[in-house]
């Protein structure tokens, strides 16, 4: 009997669970008073947890090698949801009118929380164009990010630059350093790609961190000043709600250019590029000019965020620029779907309004995307909502063909 | 000259851990071509599981060397669980998936473990107890080189020719770095390559181990984190030597090592951090293959 | 009638290994040219030093457009080489396999065309008229060769035969002037190797293009090339006409492996 064997099996990896978490989930010690803390009740978690956790794994690996055979992966339901016009228009005006009510409902705090997930939306977009576009694993997006912050804070600090100056100078200079560390590092090949890229981000971090002169160090700067209104200073609830639309503009922005750039020439030549780099290059391609214009716009995406970022908070430090927020913008592009705009905004949204709401949610956040990374690796490589490639159709006509595209 | 020998021996202390800790990512590397980003977690696990023994069997009564041992070997073994469970789950399904798939499910493979032990044991850094202080060294030697010190190089070192005489005499040893050669044909000749996958990261679990455990005693205290930061200077010295070589692992772990000590002890100790990642980045841009390894032409 | 293409005294060396040694060859205008030898002759090693991916130890390669000067094209950019009209097929089907079928060849006419990203955040007129031109010459290209009824399913989920004539149809939309084909016929049913003999003829006679073909059908190359070289260990030990090719024992020989003599006997 398969089942009872598939019982069996999980049984078995929950006993391997146990024994092997035992020493650190079991056993808590205080070297400092000499006590040892049993806790007991975690082997039941555990076996429990890795039981009911096998057996499902079991089912999906069968199930995804069995559907593999028969027919080409699937469309989620999402994915077909997305391609009726009659169900997605309608969905659309409401998520519009709700996004436009949003502010005036409900409080500041919850106000607050959205914007700051509407940067995450922004600059999991911007990731996107790296990683799922142009297939470049980047795994120090953050220091772009931080290129843009730390822009506006110090030139507002030293210049008193104002926002609306910052916000393109942010972008700009974030393009630059995207570019300055593209041109040497973009030779190398995927993963080395991923390691240099980080470490690049750990360096500015680190240069941040202890170039007090230029940066005040740890402490970071505060009183940088939210954004003005046609000259007007705002109160924290008015610059809540102004910074709240702001960010869906250029949210909207973000998405309808890059929804453009995805179906142009430079678009495909990315995605070419993410499916075969020699290939590619033996199409005409130049390599190195798709790879680096691909980096720098994602920086520019980065350095916008960062200034909204400093103006948001009014307040930064290195502390915010670590390793784990680029892995948690590089979580949103990969649950989202590589390459998908809709699956990275939803992606982008859950991974940051769930832990805020579900408190559960936030203290097992990190613990939670690191197991989403890899389960979504082994069972749905294409995230929640696939990228979809614009079809074609053609009609036959007299003289000439006349050309219908469909949205998706 | 005092100065400068303390620099030179700190250097190659903290070179030959992390040369152990390098050897499993360039045997991973070898093999499977792939970046095993939670390797410096399992050497983190490693100390964790260490401490935790080490408190337990001092509050038993054990002292000095016995204790040292035992919890060495705990730790050992439960390195290897975990690099062995860490391939089954995280690596094996995704053998055929794009290159970048396993990447990424070996960096959420490490914000879990990270997480994890975070979770269930603490965010706050843990005091760990000085294990090797009470070896007594002969008077001469003791003028020249502190206790803790010669241990960790005597450990790396020996550990490190076992594992050059295991790769080159034993039947597994031969059949890994067939594996490394040519997967598909050290299988059609009757290699099990997922046994030898799986022994691949036991091999480099043991000795990140053995590494975590050496430089928590002498550092004297461990937190959850200190495997990201270890974890990218071993894959700094992996590079640095030649990923996929063996002794270049070596090599690069001590250059590395040298590069930090001098670096810090007279330029500046804030950018200590700095300097690793500089040198990767200079590594791999200039001279990608490393030291030690070859260049390779792609295959079309 | 003129050289498309010159190679002289060609060499490549791995590592000590010769994988070429002192190869010429010229292509002439609108002629196909076939390159055969055993497994390991360096053919492919061949396609890869005129493409790009390899840069020759040394020797030279000289194209010559049909205007312009000629160029010495060794140590050039893959992407440089296709644009001055060499474009191949891989032996090993290349495709994108997440983009459709049109699409794969619509990258093939990215060297020809040139809007940038202002362009394609703006779509002012110039730009919309070029990828209305760039969807229509692929789907002409995709008529051409037979592949229409596939324009938007995605690459990889193409039958294997239609897979490597998607690999012509999107070298085709470089707009080449010499067309590098590495075993076009690899692994095809003998119906399909017989349309793809027909398909060659037609580029050659329809398109004016010169071809150079690597395959071990010997039949497909023999109807096919009005010249042929054949290399071994590197080395070219016979080139002519594939009735000189045929009857050659030096060639013979090296395929066989056996003295002519105990062949002949």
């Amino acid at each position: 009997m398969k089942f009872a064997e598939e019982l069996k099996k999980s049984f078995f990896i929950a006993s391997w669970f146990i024994l092997l978490t035992f020493p650190i989930m079991v056993i808590q010690v205080n070297t400092i008073e000499n006590i040892v803390i049993w806790r007991w009740h975690n082997i039941i978690l555990i076996g429990l947890g890795s039981f009911a956790f096998s057996f499902c794994w079991q089912i999906f690996l069968n199930k995804k090698s069995s559907t593999k055979l028969i027919a080409p992966a699937g469309l989620s339901p999402l994915n077909r949801l997305m391609n009726e016009p009659r169900l997605y228009r309608p969905a659309l005006i409401i998520i519009g009118l709700a996004a436009l009510i949003f502010p005036f409902v409900f409080s500041h705090y919850q106000i607050n929380i959205m914007t700051t997930a509407l940067i995450y939306v922004m600059l999991g977009l911007g990731l996107n164009i790296e990683v799922g576009l142009a297939g470049l694993l980047d795994l120090g997006y953050v220091a772009f990010y931080a290129v843009g912050a730390y822009s506006y804070a110090l030139l507002n600090y030293h210049f008193g630059l104002g926002f609306w100056t910052a916000l393109p100078v942010g972008a700009l200079l974030a393009a630059i350093f995207g570019i300055l560390i593209g041109f040497p590092v973009l030779r190398l090949r995927g993963d080395y790609l991923a390691i240099v890229t980080l470490a690049f981000a750990e360096i500015i971090r680190l240069v941040l961190e202890n170039w007090n002169a230029f940066s005040f160090g740890p402490s970071g700067i505060s009183n940088i000043p939210r954004p003005g209104f046609f000259g007007r200073n705002l109160t924290p609830e008015q610059s809540a709600i102004y910074m709240y639309f702001l960010l869906i503009l250029l949210c909207l922005l973000t998405i309808f250019i890059i929804h453009r750039l995805q179906h142009s020439r430079i678009g495909r030549a990315w995605v070419a590029l993410r499916e075969d780099e020699l290939a590619c290059q033996a199409m005409g391609i130049d390599k190195t000019k798709a790879k680096l214009t691909a980096f720098a716009l994602g920086a520019t995406w980065a350095g916008m965020a960062g200034v909204i970022f400093a103006a948001k908070t009014t307040f930064i430090n290195p502390a915010s620029f670590t390793f784990l927020e680029s892995a948690m913008i590089l979580s949103i592009v990969v649950l989202g779907g590589m390459g998908s705009i809709a699956g990275v905004i939803i992606a982008a949204l859950a991974l940051i309004l769930l832990p805020e709401y579900l408190r559960v949610f936030s203290d097992y956040r990190m613990i939670l995307f690191g197991a989403a990374l890899i389960m979504m690796m082994i069972f749905r490589p294409q995230g929640i909502l696939a990228d979809m490639r614009k079809k074609y159709e053609f009609h036959k006509t007299e003289d000439s063909r006349t050309i219908k595209r469909d949205v998706l | 000259m005092n100065y400068f020998w303390d620099l030179f021996l700190g250097g190659i202390t903290r070179g030959s851990i992390y040369a152990l800790i390098a050897l499993g990512y360039t045997m991973v590397y070898g093999i499977l071509e792939l970046i095993n980003f939670a390797h410096g977690e399992i050497y983190m696990i490693g100390a964790f599981t260490a401490l935790i023994a080490a408190s337990l069997l001092t509050m038993q009564g054990l002292s000095g060397p016995a204790v040292l041992v035992l919890a060495t070997v705990v730790a050992v073994l439960y390195a290897a669980a975990y690099g062995f469970t860490v391939e089954k789950i995280a690596y094996k399904p995704l053998r055929q998936a794009p290159r970048l798939s396993p990447l990424i499910s070996a960096i959420g493979m490490s914000i879990f473990l990270q997480n994890y032990v975070m979770l269930a044991q603490t965010s706050d850094f843990l005091p760990f107890p000085n294990l090797l202080q009470n070896v007594e060294l002969p008077a001469f030697l003791n003028t020249w080189i502190a206790p803790a010190e010669f241990m960790i190089i005597l450990t790396a070192a020996s550990l490190m020719l076992g594992l050059t005489l295991i790769l080159k005499f034993t039947k597994m040893g031969k059949a890994m770095r067939a594996v490394a050669q040519d997967r598909t044909m050290a299988m059609l000749l009757g290699v099990n390559v997922n046994r030898i996958i799986s022994r691949t990261f036991i091999v480099g679990s043991v000795l990140a181990a053995i590494g975590g455990v050496l430089i928590a005693s002498h550092v004297g205290r461990i937190n959850f984190y200190i495997g990201f930061g270890a974890g990218i200077k071993a894959f700094t010295a992996a590079v640095l030597g030649g990923i996929g070589s063996i002794p270049g692992a070596m090599l690069g772990g001590l250059v590395l090592g040298l590069t930090e000590s001098f670096a810090t002890g007279y330029i500046s100790s804030d950018y200590e951090n700095v300097f690793a990642f500089a040198l990767l980045i200079l590594i791999l841009i200039l001279k990608p293959e490393g030291i030690l390894g070859r260049s390779s032409q792609q295959k079309v | 009638m003129s050289n498309v293409l010159e190679v002289k005294n060609l060499t490549m060396n791995f590592g000590g290994i010769k994988a070429l040694d002192r190869v010429s060859l010229e292509i002439k205008r609108n002629q196909i040219v076939a390159l055969i030898g055993p497994n390991g002759a360096g053919k492919t090693t061949l396609f890869n030093c005129l493409t790009g991916i390899y840069t020759p130890t040394a020797g030279d390669i000289i194209v010559h457009p049909p205007q312009g000067k000629s160029r010495r094209i060794n140590g050039m950019k893959i992407n440089q080489i296709t644009e001055l009209g060499l474009a191949r097929t891989f032996q090993n089907i290349r495709l994108f396999g997440g983009m459709t079928v049109l699409e794969n060849v619509m990258i093939g006419r990215h060297c020809r065309t040139k809007s940038g990203i202002a362009g394609a955040i703006f779509l002012p007129k110039s730009t919309r008229g070029e990828e209305n031109d760039i969807v229509n010459q692929s789907y002409s290209i995709l008529e051409y060769i037979g592949l229409t009824k596939y324009v938007n399913d995605l690459a990889r989920n193409l039958p294997y035969g239609a897979q490597r004539r998607l690999e012509i149809a999107r070298a085709l939309a470089c707009d080449p002037q010499l067309l590098l084909l590495d075993e076009p016929a690899a692994g095809m049913n003998p119906q399909e190797t017989r349309e793809l003999e027909g398909l060659i003829v037609r580029l050659r006679k329809e398109r004016h293009l010169s071809i150079l073909l690597i395959d071990h059908d010997m039949k497909l190359v023999m109807n096919l090339a009005q010249k042929i070289f054949v290399l071994d260990y590197g080395e070219e030990i016979a080139r002519g006409t594939p009735q000189e090719i045929a009857s050659n024992p030096v060639v013979i020989k090296a395929y066989l492996g056996v003295e002519t003599d105990a062949e002949i006997n």
